[in-house]
């Protein structure tokens, strides 16, 4: 089902938690709300929800107005942060639940209800947990009843608030590709809440950034990263390298390659995979963009430099390279060479 | 003497490091106190109710009790408490769940409110029906004329009781209610729960030890209260007089063993509510352990 958003904003006292939100989602996406912590992303989706009301805007759901509808009555799956787990019941009836209380005339009957909660316990692998209690359970075996639990009542749109933000790291990487996968079964229309990048880079197929309340870009995630839009989404999606023009030695920009002819802005960013280094041994002069090697750590596939570029950066704010871990054997460096810097990409920002 | 050697071996199988352990006396002197303590004001108050009440024999007992006015007090104690309980158990739930739910202007002015009856001396509680329902109250002339009585008579003692007890639920669940959160309610609703729905399957299962608690403590308010109840009640022997106020009566008219035969069913209250009371409390921690 897509889902509309017109113009909506909502104001906590004289705080702006969503500043005039208009945002389109096509069915079958599944959308990471992304955004650094109080940007609104929660609010957001608990709104979509009806748990919370807008001071202003529209809800639309495919087409339908659903602004002053119930949330009993929204037909959305909430996934919550904590689980929010019926602590009281086991899992069974945790996922039977949404089953249990509809009204009597389209409730079905028990062993309809026995079979589809098994069906689901199944399809999150954890039907062998079906008589324990939410207690009993592992944080990412939680989440993953709370999700069956949404999915019960087959709900036409999925919302999950961070759903990976209580586990931890490899449970976390494990539970993410599974979300993918269960979404490419099941094609519901989800929309999920994260502060971690990457995890939206690598579970969304539509990204949407979120800042201070507003939509800063929304977008394919190799779109979103390739392109930002601006300088907050160029900072805040992977790593870049900042220059300013107005406080950089001149003859270090001119020689590291930063085309001045194409200055669209004061500031360039510059992604650290941009960043070539040439062994300044190879050099005849030691003039111009250069930088000496301070520290580097291993990210599996890849090396990740510092250095510390006399005149490029002002207080001393170290530069990041990354090169794969061939280039840099072959490159045989040490902490303190000097290295020649040759930037083949910037994007340029006011 | 055994218990105390007894902890002591204790203490020692923990290994408590030197430096942590107070001296022996110290122990010793502060468990002496204590004991003393509560030996002096609880057992020894407690045993002389018994011991009066028995003191011209067992049929001398129950017979006080069976006075008629003994048993009219006991009736209208019963009355009171079946009145008040329920009540304010509707009362503190939905105190409770404005306070811990909803946020509205005057949030915290409706909180320190609910506290108010344990702030006021019981007897200024009574006071204030009689100044508004009395003959010569605010609204004494309206009742006069259509006939209804409400000070002297049952509906005042009944409304003293609800204003000193209304506290107990309310201040139970809040902080219960306050830790829970609402995201299981939450949940409830975006599966499609209704809001009774909710209320009933999710947060009353959660909330029903400490709900019973507090209901328990204001039974025994209810049961036991006698400052503003004394104030409204006018002391009609058979009418107006709750077991309090009956032993009271009782005791200022030299019948001692029938003040105190009902005072011995206060205390048996007493001592049924405190082991309830643990009971409960027991419960509520093995279920919170989450």
């Amino acid at each position: 089902m897509s889902i509309l958003l017109s113009d909506i904003s909502k104001n906590f006292g004289a705080f702006a938690a969503l500043d005039h939100i208009n945002l389109e989602i096509p069915e079958g996406e599944l959308v990471a709300l992304l955004g650094p912590s109080g940007c609104g992303k929660t609010t957001l989706l608990r709104i979509i929800a009806g748990l919370e009301k807008s001071d202003s805007g529209r809800v639309l759901l495919n087409g339908e107005d659903k602004t002053h509808e119930h949330a009993s009555h929204r037909g959305i799956g909430f996934v919550f942060q904590h689980y929010a787990l019926f602590r009281h019941m086991t899992v069974f009836e945790n996922v039977a639940f949404g089953l249990r209380v509809k009204n009597k005339k389209i409730r079905p009957n028990e062993a309809a209800i026995q079979k589809k909660v098994h069906t689901l316990l199944e399809l999150v692998q954890l039907d062998w947990l079906h008589d324990r209690h939410p207690d009993q359970l592992s944080g990412g075996q939680r989440q993953r009843i709370a999700l069956a639990r949404a999915l019960a009542v087959e709900p036409s749109v999925l919302l999950l608030d961070e759903p990976f933000g209580a586990l931890d790291a490899s449970v976390r990487k494990d539970l993410r590709l599974w979300l993918r996968n269960l979404h490419h079964d099941l094609n519901v229309t989800s929309i999920f809440v994260t502060h971690d990048q990457e995890e939206a880079m690598e579970v969304a197929s539509q990204v949407v950034v979120l800042n201070h309340g507003r939509i800063e870009q929304q977008g394919a995630p190799s779109d979103i990263y390739d392109n930002p839009s601006n300088a907050f989404v160029s900072r805040f999606i992977g790593q870049t390298n900042i220059f300013d023009t107005a406080e950089i030695d001149q003859d270090w920009l001119k020689t590291s390659g930063l085309t001045l002819a194409k200055t669209q802005g004061q500031f360039a960013h510059v992604r650290p995979h941009d960043i070539e280094l040439v062994k300044s041994a190879d050099l005849a002069a030691e003039m111009g963009a250069y930088a000496i090697l301070k520290d580097w750590q291993h990210l599996g596939s890849l090396i990740r430099i510092e250095l510390a570029g006399k005149g490029a950066q002002p207080f001393n704010q170290p530069i990041y390279a990354e090169m794969p871990n061939e280039r840099f054997k072959q490159l045989q460096l040490n902490r303190g060479d000097k290295v020649a810097v040759k930037i083949r990409n910037a994007r340029w920002f006011h | 003497m055994n218990a105390v050697t007894q902890s002591q071996h204790t203490v020692k199988l923990t290994a408590i490091p030197q430096a942590l352990e107070d001296p022996t006396w110290v122990r010793r002197g502060l468990i002496f106190i204590t004991v003393g303590f509560i030996f002096l004001f609880l057992c020894l108050p407690l045993s002389v109710v018994i011991i009066e009440a028995f003191s011209k024999g067992v049929s001398a007992y129950w017979d006080a009790l069976a006075q008629p006015e003994a048993q009219a007090a006991i009736g209208l104690t019963l009355l009171t408490a079946l009145a008040t309980v329920p009540l304010n158990t509707v009362f503190g739930i939905t105190a409770a769940w404005c306070i811990t739910r909803f946020e509205f202007l005057g949030k915290s002015l409706l909180t320190t409110l609910i506290d108010l009856p344990f702030s006021v001396s019981p007897v200024i509680s009574g006071l204030i029906f009689v100044l508004l329902f009395g003959a010569q109250g605010w609204f004494g002339s309206w009742f006069a004329e259509h006939d209804i009585k409400i000070i002297f008579a049952v509906p005042g003692i009944i409304l003293a009781t609800l204003f000193i007890t209304f506290p107990f639920v309310a201040r139970e669940l809040i902080p219960l209610m306050q830790e829970m959160g609402s995201e299981e309610e939450e949940a409830a609703l975006s599966l499609g729960a209704s809001g009774w729905k909710t209320f009933f399957l999710i947060t009353l299962p959660n909330i029903k030890w400490g709900l019973l608690y507090g209901v328990l403590l204001c039974n025994a308010r209810a049961m036991g209260e006698f400052g503003a109840v004394s104030v409204v009640s006018g002391h009609i022997r058979g009418l107006t007089n709750t077991l309090p106020l009956h032993v009271e009566v009782s005791y200022n008219e030299y019948d001692f063993v029938g003040a105190f035969a009902s005072a011995s069913i206060l205390a048996g209250l007493a001592i049924v509510t405190l082991i309830l009371k643990s009971v409960l409390e027991w419960k509520q921690q093995r279920e919170r352990g989450y």
